[in-house]
């Protein structure tokens, strides 16, 4: 399979080496860093990484990525977005108010933690397909305020969710990518797997 | 800080935040106006200062950190982060920095130095710091102190590219020798490059820096910022090349699309065309040896 890392800013580096660490069973993963929309039909799924959101926004409205990730997402095929990821796949964005895609029902705060003097890492246990402890890295991190009864939370810290699913979007308010455990990313490939064998070829 | 198999680094959190950073434009601003200009235009963080560099050039004095009520005002009209100079060796301008919050201290040799003889301690803050060197000994020695960030130095307020790309190639060019040397070479190598020796052999094992390694110093156009890009920086600053052209907005903008299209020539023509002049340049082996920001410290 391939799975694109949109690569317009941010640490879309980091989303590719933990894609290298990524074994599934009778199937290589591949990764392509995306800067142009029509990259986006070579791919499987797609992860929007950590960056700075307001920086991401301009560039993808410049070079046309908004109704080339509505194309993307309507086809069916899974989106996997980490911190700046999670503020443009969200329904509602606020401090500041913004633009976000709302393919996921979930409401974010940017900043919502502080400034880099307050950003953190904390173990922490995230549901893949089984409960996995996974150190969790939050920098300058947005906070999830309210989650839809569509979405699966996967992970909390302090009772509140940082981690969830619905359908094929997949979000983190943490960098699983900056941890060696390469658990989240293997998770969001077999998403990408069991997505692409339920669609019927292009 | 990190320690791990002896090797003594930044925190793995303030490194985090400098590889979210990468691809992106660091911009100098002066006031709240130009920060807004730079979030509007991409940039994916702000440099607070209170004069940028060519007109520290050229109005001389004692260049010191921005004024407290400045850096306020910066910080409340921005979402993205917003990062200060200290000068070299001050390590209370870089308290009171911290105390502000700001999201990055940058050691900067563009303000007069403090200390002739010692940088800052920089593990003894809870923001990160970016230093700017001109080789891999220099930016080593940064690191060894708990710099999370590296600049290649450049020559600030120049608007001439020369110096940055002679600091990039130095560094990365000796970043590749080290991976050439035998293990009973490294200790030899540490000492003359100045640098920690535990250090040094990260290095030749990984062939690059254990921190982002941006470029800062004299980038003016979008061709420069690519450049330095394709020679090797994850990264770039942008000084005076912003606010000191004819149009600082437009050409932001352009150099934002510039970092991320930085290895095709189509967009960077496209991006380049409606842009009126640069800053004007300085021929830098004209300025006099007093005259350059690059030999502060050491």
């Amino acid at each position: 399979m391939k799975i694109g890392v949109l690569a317009l800013q941010g640490d879309f580096d980091q989303h590719r080496k933990a894609l290298a660490r990524v074994r599934l069973a009778g199937e290589p993963v591949e990764s392509v860093e995306i800067r142009k929309t029509e990259q986006l039909d070579e791919i499987d799924g797609l992860i929007i990484p950590g960056g700075e959101s307001t920086t991401l926004l301009k560039l993808m409205g410049d070079w046309g990525f908004v109704p080339a990730l509505e194309k993307f997402h309507a086809a069916g095929k899974p989106i996997f977005g980490t911190c700046a990821g999670l503020i443009l796949l969200a329904k509602e964005v606020d401090r500041p108010k913004q633009f976000a895609f709302g393919f996921i029902d979930v409401d974010v705060e940017r900043n919502a933690y502080g400034r880099q003097r307050e950003s953190f890492a904390t173990p922490g246990v995230v549901e893949l397909d089984a409960p996995r402890p996974l150190e969790m890295v939050f920098i300058r991190a947005p906070r999830i305020r309210r989650a839809g009864p569509g979405v699966t939370v996967m992970a909390r810290h302090r009772d509140e969710p940082v981690m969830a699913r619905e359908g094929t979007i997949l979000v983190a308010a943490f960098h699983p990518e900056l941890t060696h455990d390469p658990g989240v990313h293997e998770y969001f490939c077999r998403m990408v797997a069991r997505r692409r064998t339920a669609l019927p070829p292009a | 800080m990190t320690e791990s198999n002896g090797l003594r680094i930044a925190d793995r959190k303030h490194i985090a935040l400098a590889e979210m950073l990468k691809g992106g434009v660091i911009m100098d601003v002066t006031n709240a106006e130009q920060a807004k200009v730079a979030e509007k235009a991409g940039a994916a963080a702000v440099m607070a200062l209170e004069r940028v560099p060519s007109d520290i050039r050229r109005d001389g004095g004692v260049a010191r950190m921005a004024s407290v009520r400045k850096i306020k005002e910066i910080q409340d009209c921005v979402s993205i982060p917003v990062m200060a100079k200290a000068r070299i060796g001050h390590f209370v301008e870089a308290q009171i920095l911290e105390a502000l919050g700001v999201d990055y201290i940058d050691e900067s040799e563009v303000l007069t130095p403090a200390d002739e003889h010692y940088h800052i301690d920089k593990y003894a803050f809870s923001v990160p710091f970016v230093c700017g060197a001109r080789d891999l000994g220099e930016a080593l020695r940064r690191i060894g102190e708990g710099a999370a960030m590296m600049r290649t130095k450049g020559e600030a307020g120049s608007g001439n590219i020369v110096e940055a790309v002679r600091h990039m190639r130095a560094v990365v060019s000796g970043m590749r020798r080290l991976t050439t040397l035998g293990d009973e070479e490294l200790m030899t190598e540490a000492k003359n490059l100045g640098a920690p020796y535990e250090l040094v052999r990260w290095i030749a094992k990984h062939g690059t820096l254990p921190v982002p390694n941006f470029s800062a110093g004299g980038i003016a156009t979008p061709a420069d910022a690519a450049l330095m890009m394709q020679l090797g920086a994850e990264a770039v600053f942008v000084g005076s090349g912003i606010f000191k052209s004819k149009d600082p907005a437009a050409r932001a903008e352009a150099i934002v699309r510039a970092t991320t299209h930085f290895r095709d020539p189509k967009v960077l023509a496209e991006v380049s065309q409606e842009l009126d002049d640069a800053m004007p340049g300085l021929d830098v082996r004209k300025l006099a040896e007093s005259d350059l920001l690059q030999t502060r410290g050491w």
